[in-house]
């Protein structure tokens, strides 16, 4: 012990060991009241772990070549030792993260967690889920079975439709005039090496500034307004030893719904992969129905949902514009946003009901993207499109005008 | 607010379970995985009747004898009729040039099929063959009309002629539309057993498409009484480190 102990003091007087375990795990406050919507945190950590490790793991069996790329995934499959676990723990783990951070995500809107002073966590928290889009979409391609090929063939070539420089962009992506080994090897860069340096990094930065100005919680109160006579907030509790043995909880709750979808259906019913990715992709034979994964079909169903054109601009860019703005809109929400109040306990009940239909309209624009388009479907998508953009876009006169119930001075507890 | 959401995502799980799916009329194909005999006659047609023109690029040889309970020696004598090696994989001579000059598109690798079309379109599909002198195998299949690939069971199972029934249209206009299909000439096997055989043929054919399927799901059971017990464990801890906090 007393060894132990000098080698810590020896680290100690080098780098800054104690110190930053101190900050951030033994010494972080945060409020005891967090619910169940807060386990999605250090989940959505776990799952990016997951991630990386699993695929060191693929990365040493798979070959980023056209030619080779499916029989390397079946090689894995069935020649390499346990390589079908770490392909169902890779292949699952995409959607638990999308699944994970949209929980997480969530959990921001329910408790105002963007508000100030908490704009920053937020925008490189919509960094992260930006990256994670272009994470998944490389990795998509990397199986090349039909619809990795085809779905990223109708993603670049929405580049096509932005006026003047649309041709030449998505030629500039593909490196080719169709998807080929060129996209292939240069999405694998992207995707082993690229994005996730850049997702840790700003996964690394949103923790700095959440531990910078302290957790928010379920009421939405300020706990470093009240301190005690050491400076501690009244209703903090350390994040070790306290919130590591409750996380730990959620890990093994959540690693039991992803083993259970691991072991007993990793195709998670034809939307974690779909049954035309058994094929090999086959530039001469596009599949009847191509429909993107389901994390991204919501936007898939908006760009699908403008069916016009208005005046010069063709209802294709159109479409790109509104699928583009639903994802930027999302990183003003902390200056849409002027309710007096974070927490949706004390807000009022125009707040509630836009926010119910914002998450139902969710639901359906994600549903509408993985089925064929009907008239009466792009009708429900152009509703669900409206109902979406409505939510943001009169964020700033509804959240001023509903009425709100007094905070209080302290968190209240719930059962934990 | 926490209720609706959880309401929600309950109301979108059954639609998980159509996502596959997508054609009508599909037989249940009803295999049993567990049944090494099945599987290993299912093996037996498959290279007598379908690797004259498929392949099973992916899969090999010598896991098809452990996975399905049989010695090498017997896969060797009974199951390879290549100079193929045991480790090998169960790939064809024909190129997929010349297959398709001869069939007008070249016959799919196999091995994955299973997870592609499915069970039920599987056995559907090779029941479904029925005979139509216009096309140049005379054979046409119903739910997958005008199909480059012939009968190669017919032997086994007879030949099957269609059964049409006319239909008017709003226009006045007749047409035959095919309301089913028949036996028509008996074959080697009754159809009773030729049933078992498309059976065993599609239980394969699942079985090749993810290898480790049964094993998978036996582990599985495993790793959740683990995972049950772990949160027990973890539960009570929780609960001891928070008997403070009020």
């Amino acid at each position: 012990m007393g060894m132990l102990v000098s080698l810590r003091d020896w680290v100690d007087a080098r780098f800054p060991l104690t110190k930053m375990w101190e900050e951030h795990l033994s010494k972080y406050y945060a409020p005891k009241n967090f619910n169940f919507w807060y386990f999605f945190g250090s989940l959505a950590l776990l799952v990016l772990v997951i991630q990386i490790v699993t695929g060191i793991f693929l990365t040493m069996n798979y070959k980023p070549d056209a030619n080779e790329a499916f029989a390397s995934v079946e090689y894995i499959m069935r020649d390499v030792e346990w390589g079908w676990l770490i392909r169902y723990m890779h292949s699952t783990g995409a959607s638990a993260f999308f699944i994970v951070v949209y929980m997480h995500m969530f959990r921001g809107m329910l408790y105002g967690s963007y508000k100030g002073p908490r704009e920053l966590i937020w925008l490189f928290g919509m960094m992260i889920y930006l990256a994670l889009m272009a994470e998944a979409f490389f990795g998509y391609l990397l199986p090349w079975g039909q619809m990795s090929y085809w779905g990223a063939q109708v993603i670049v070539s929405l580049f096509g439709a932005i006026p003047g420089i649309g041709d030449s962009l998505s030629l500039w992506i593909r490196g080719d005039y169709v998807i080929s080994d060129v996209t292939l090897n240069r999405f694998f860069a992207l995707h082993v090496i690229a994005v996730p340096l850049v997702l840790v990094a700003l996964v690394v930065m949103h923790i700095l500034a959440l531990h910078e100005v302290g957790s928010n919680n379920p009421d939405g109160v300020e706990i470093k307004k009240n301190k005690d006579e050491n400076g501690i907030p009244r209703d903090g509790i350390p994040f070790h030893p306290y919130y590591t043995v409750k996380d730990i909880v959620g890990v093994v709750v959540f690693l039991m719904f992803f083993a259970f979808v691991i072991f007993f259906i990793p195709e998670g019913g034809g939307y974690f992969l779909e049954p035309p990715n058994f094929e090999p992709a086959n530039a001469l034979k596009t599949p009847e129905h191509i429909a993107p994964v389901w994390y991204f079909t919501p936007y898939y169903a908006m760009l699908r949902a403008i069916t016009f054109d208005i005046g010069p601009l063709s209802s294709k860019f159109l479409g790109v514009i509104v699928m583009g703005a639903a994802v930027v809109i999302l990183f003003f929400l902390p200056w849409l946003d002027r309710s007096p109040v974070k927490s949706i306990r004390y807000r009022g009940p125009i707040f509630k009901t836009m926010l119910a239909l914002f998450v139902i309209s969710f639901f359906v624009l994600g549903w509408l993207g993985t089925q064929a388009p009907t008239d009466v479907k792009t009708l429900m998508a152009q509703v669900g499109t409206a109902v979406y953009f409505a939510f943001f876009l009169l964020m700033p006169f509804y959240t001023k005008l509903d009425p709100t119930k007094p905070v209080p001075e302290r968190v209240t507890m719930g059962s934990h | 607010m926490k209720k609706q959401l959880l309401a929600l995502v309950l109301l979108a799980l059954p639609a998980l379970a159509s996502a596959s799916g997508g054609d009508v009329d599909l037989k249940k194909a009803n295999i049993d995985p567990q049944n090494k005999e099945s599987l290993q006659r299912g093996a037996r047609t498959f290279v007598n009747y379908c690797m004259g023109c498929h392949s099973a690029q992916y899969q090999r040889y010598n896991r098809l004898a452990r996975d399905l309970g049989l010695s090498e020696d017997d896969v060797i004598e009974n199951l390879m009729f290549t100079d193929s090696k045991i480790g090998d994989h169960m790939s064809i001579a024909m190129t997929s040039a010349d297959a398709k000059n001869w069939f007008g598109a070249a016959p799919p690798d196999l091995t994955l099929v299973a997870r592609v079309r499915g069970v039920d379109w599987l056995y559907t599909y090779l029941h479904s063959f029925y005979r139509d002198d216009s096309r140049p195998f005379g054979v046409n299949n119903r739910i997958f009309p005008n199909v480059g690939m012939p009968n190669v069971l017919w032997r086994l199972q007879g030949v099957q002629a269609p059964v049409y029934k006319t239909v008017t249209d709003e226009d006045g206009h007749e047409h035959k539309v095919l309301e089913g299909i028949e036996l028509k000439e008996a074959g080697l096997q009754t159809p009773a057993e030729f049933d078992r055989t498309v059976r065993d043929l599609v239980n394969y054919l699942a079985y090749m498409g993810e290898p480790i399927k049964q094993q998978r799901m036996a582990l599985g059971v495993k790793v959740l009484l683990f995972l049950l017990v772990f949160f027990v464990v973890a539960y009570l801890l929780k609960k001891e480190y928070w008997k403070d906090v009020h």
